[in-house]
């Protein structure tokens, strides 16, 4: 499956042109602040970024309590996109099946989670 | 005149240069963390407490005198046996905080006895702390490995299983209570130790994995033996703590599963695949709420979650978003 990591475009912010899903780690202290990672903020003041994005999946550790994937959470509310799952650390075997088949589900049918 | 060559005066720390940004990131989340028990508003607990049957209460003190050994390990031990092994004067600065919040844990279950319980009920569960052969073999195979001249990567192993495997044991019963509306505000407490403990492993396995990333493969795979090695013995421990523990509550099973589920978080800190399959560390999902509460979500791949409506405001104030 194509992907592209933000992390590995230092100077510039890639542009999506097709519909895709955001996977994104939370940063959030103690109370919630700074949940959602300067780069990824950054990615996502582009318009075309958020038109295109169908759903955000957070990754965590649900020993951070209530802001266990917060990021995902903030994301899908002011883009008005789902939270399609959450995984704790880099992912067990099972996460990754999961999530694999969700996606394909959703490249066939883009519109199955959102109004469009 | 006073001989003072054979003293090695460290450096002044300089926080302004850094050799791994992770040591000032990891600094900055435990700093702005930092809490003590008297924020946690534990004499509300006092009537839930009171309804908690004689057997029940007597489970609860034992777990939390367990959990009392570990954070005093962690702090009088654990942390410092790690700091002359810290790569950056910034890593043994990390673990000061790491050792002193150890304390402030290990405080706190004081704390919570003070307002629960009785002296007599105290002084018990810290003779039963002393004598019972599991918890002591859990201490003494980490202490082991702490032990001076000891091999400053297999610590961190022992440290993470210490910090992010061996209380879940103990964790599990607050969050159970937790999750049938009993001592919710010990839980409170209880999950900023979780927190923390997170922090604290994800800091050492990162160290750990740095370290490792250097040696030459044969190495790697003897640290990788190891740590599976150790994590067999303490995990044949725990099994036996946890029976003597739970059995009568009838909540052994289900704290298997916790602990497997935990067994397989610490590995990753530790940068090492899954030992455990899904099938049995599949965690009861009311367990997974009490760790983190008012994070519920609808996961559309899972069919999960009970709602994607967030029900506490967020805090997504930040000057980047432009929209």
């Amino acid at each position: 499956m194509p992907s592209i990591r933000l992390i590995e475009h230092e100077n510039h912010i890639p542009e999506m042109n097709a519909p895709y899903v955001l996977i994104t780690p939370t940063y959030a202290d103690g109370e919630g602040r700074g949940a959602v990672p300067k780069k990824v903020i950054h990615f996502l003041n582009i318009p075309i970024n958020r038109s295109n994005l169908l759903g955000v999946i957070g990754m965590g550790n649900r020993n951070f309590g209530a802001t266990f994937a917060l990021a995902a959470r903030i994301i899908a509310q002011k883009c008005n996109v789902p939270v399609l799952d959450r995984i704790e650390l880099a992912g067990t075997q099972e996460d990754i099946s999961r999530v694999r088949a969700g996606l394909i589900k959703l490249r066939d049918n883009p519109c199955s989670t959102t109004a469009c | 005149m006073k001989d003072t060559a054979h003293i090695q005066i460290p450096r002044a720390i300089n926080w302004n240069r850094l050799e791994d940004e992770k040591d000032l990131e990891v600094w900055n989340r435990l700093t702005v963390n930092f809490w003590l028990p008297e924020k946690v508003p534990l004499s509300n607990d006092i009537q839930s407490w009171a309804m908690l049957k004689d057997s029940e209460k007597e489970l609860t003190i034992r777990v939390f005198t367990g959990l009392t050994l570990l954070d005093t390990i962690q702090n009088t031990v654990g942390a410092p046996a790690l700091m002359p092994d810290a790569t950056t004067p910034h890593e043994e600065a990390v673990l000061t905080n790491i050792a002193f919040m150890e304390a402030v844990h290990a405080r706190s279950y004081s704390s919570i006895f003070s307002t629960l319980c009785s002296t007599k009920e105290i002084d018990e569960a810290f003779r039963w702390s002393e004598e019972n052969p599991h918890l002591q073999a859990k201490a003494k195979a980490i202490l082991d490995t702490y032990a001076p001249g000891n091999d400053p990567l297999k610590r961190k192993i022992a440290s993470v299983f210490l910090e992010s495997f061996l209380f879940y044991s103990g964790f599990y019963l607050p969050m159970y209570w937790s999750s049938r509306a009993k001592l919710t505000n010990t839980a409170d407490l209880i999950r900023l130790i979780i927190r923390d403990e997170a922090v604290h492993g994800y800091y050492i396995g990162y160290k750990f994995q740095r370290a490792l990333e250097k040696l030459p493969a044969a190495k790697q795979q003897e640290y990788k033996d190891y740590a599976f090695s150790l994590l067999f013995e303490l995990y044949d421990i725990e099994n036996q703590y946890t029976e003597e523990l739970y059995d009568g509550i009838g909540l052994t099973e289900d704290v298997k599963v916790f602990l497997h589920y935990n067994a397989n978080k610490a590995l990753q800190n530790l940068g090492f695949e899954a030992l455990f399959p899904p099938e049995v560390s599949n965690v009861n999902p009311a367990i997974l709420a009490a760790l983190s509460p008012d994070s519920e979500n609808h996961d559309f791949f899972s069919g999960s979650g009970s709602s994607y409506v967030i029900g506490k405001a967020v805090a997504t104030e930040d000057e980047d978003w432009n929209f």
